[in-house]
């Protein structure tokens, strides 16, 4: 029997082994909601979910929009440009007067690590990070946990590469968290300006050969090149990272024959891998896409469940 | 304290889903179009049961499902804990078809009245029938079920427990127990 204790979702790292198993589990259930004629279940009827955007974002928002009205639950939007945040008001205040008219969810994404604790120490509401800064992306995660075994079956022991921007990505940080306490072996790669120093201290192996992470990974994971994050010139060039760290079907070909192709999205065409192989057999991308409303709706139900949840087996 | 008393033995239980499964042919006038969904957790198994009942009768499979209704309770937001989901499985099309509903046990109606609502989400039946092992009374709803294992007559603090050996590993029998 697991128990679901959590009233916000602010990092993966919150969560314990069972409680992973427990959403991954739930999560299941709710992929098969969405392939229905009728995608949509009355479990949050009457719940309101808002969604707070302080950084642009097509999937996670639309995931997480789809995820809410799947379950029933009415969602609204407010994004940097139209609200009263460009008047100068602060974002607590934002959130607690959204909190006053009774909503019973914030997702929250922002630029500032640790935005989303804030709010969720101050209001009653469930507060669910959808990434913020370079800390921490958990729904990602999550969906990157259930995307790995559906297609692989397990995680333990699992070769992962993580390869590009390590020092910008949420994602990585979150991810290499989990797949170290699920018992994955983790390689990260990518040039090393782009690598924080000591990461080796996060239990991963380094490598700057890209033909050797494809050589032993089980499932390789591409980091977008955050280009909005590069103001201090950590690259020459795009092409020369595209060159000597893009993924292509020529080097592909020493892979593992069923190596797993993971990106957070959204991919930049021929630089962090080439067309090919992101619409190839080994490209997971769009089930990660698909996974990632299962995930969500999983994640909001077992939140905004009343009080303390509990799940008998 | 509790009592208990068993109601029906494996024998009892096997004999009333024969029964089941006749009256469910003679009243359909056969396996056409007919189609069978439990609901989880133990209504399923008797799904199954009456599917291979059926088969063992008329000669023929009829197409099985399994419905999960933790999502359309109507309790979801009184209740203290955030109950599991489980996968729903009806891999057929429902629409037009003669769908027999089959749970444990019926009470209150309102897991009736659930997995009625999630059912039209699928598709739309020609007609939806109800297949119950024990039928124990004391209905909140206005339903009824067209085909009942047994009658078993109780009181507001009795439990009715049904153990099948699929889910609960040991011999099949049907319990009432009395809270004191």
């Amino acid at each position: 029997m697991t128990e679901w204790t959590h009233k916000d979702l602010l990092d993966v790292k919150d969560l314990s082994r069972e409680e992973i198993e427990l959403v991954l589990e739930t999560a299941k259930s709710f992929k098969e909601v969405s392939a229905r004629e009728v995608k949509k279940v009355p479990a949050l009827r009457g719940k309101t979910v808002v969604m707070l955007f302080f950084e642009s974002s097509t999937r996670t928002r639309a995931s997480f929009e789809l995820a809410a009205k799947r379950l029933s639950a009415d969602t609204i939007n407010i994004s940097i440009g139209s609200s009263s945040l460009s008047k100068g008001e602060t974002l607590l205040d934002t959130a607690r007067t959204l909190e006053a008219m009774n909503i019973d969810a914030i997702v929250v994404r922002h630029p500032a690590s640790g935005a989303p604790d804030v709010l969720a120490r101050n209001l009653k509401a469930a507060v669910i990070n959808a990434g913020d800064g370079c800390r921490a992306h958990p729904t990602q995660a999550l969906l990157d946990m259930f995307t790995i075994h559906e297609k692989l079956g397990k995680i333990d022991g699992l070769n992962v590469g993580i390869v590009g921007d390590i020092l910008h990505s949420r994602v990585a940080r979150s991810n290499i968290w989990w797949l170290n306490k699920l018992g994955a072996r983790v390689t990260v790669g990518g040039p090393s300006t782009l690598l924080q120093a000591g990461i080796e201290k996060l239990g991963v192996r380094v490598s700057y050969d890209i033909d050797e992470i494809i050589r032993t990974s089980d499932v390789l994971m591409l980091l977008r090149l955050q280009k909005e994050r590069q103001e201090n010139q950590f690259l020459p060039s795009v092409r020369e990272y595209a060159k000597r760290f893009g993924v292509n079907r020529e080097r592909l070909r020493q892979a593992k024959k069923d190596i797993v192709i993971m990106h957070p999205g959204p991919t930049n065409r021929g630089v962090e891998l080439s067309a090919e192989v992101a619409d190839g057999e080994h490209s997971v991308i769009l089930d990660q896409v698909t996974n990632g409303v299962a995930v969500r709706m999983a994640v909001l139900y077992l939140l905004l469940g009343k009080g303390k949840a509990k799940v008998e087996e | 304290m509790t009592t208990h008393s068993k109601i029906l033995d494996s024998d009892a239980i096997r004999r009333a889903l024969t029964r089941v499964a006749h009256e469910i042919l003679e009243k359909n006038k056969g396996v056409g179009d007919l189609c069978v969904v439990g609901i989880r957790t133990r209504g399923a198994v008797l799904a199954q049961r009456l599917k291979d009942g059926i088969r063992q009768i008329e000669g023929t499979e009829v197409p099985v499902g399994i419905l999960d209704i933790t999502l359309y309770r109507d309790d979801l937001t009184l209740v203290s804990a955030q109950p599991l989901v489980r996968e729903t499985k009806i891999d057929f099309d429902i629409t037009g078809k003669k769908l027999v509903l089959v749970d444990d046990v019926l009470f209150t109606g309102r897991t009736i009245r659930a997995a009625l609502d999630a059912l039209i989400d699928f598709g739309r039946p020609a007609e939806i029938q109800l297949a119950v092992l024990i039928d124990r009374g004391h209905r909140e709803l206005p339903i009824r079920a067209d085909y009942v294992g047994k009658n078993i007559p109780t009181s507001l603090d009795q439990n009715v427990k049904v153990i099948l050996e699929e889910v609960d590993s040991r011999a099949d029998e049907v319990i009432v127990e009395k809270r004191q």
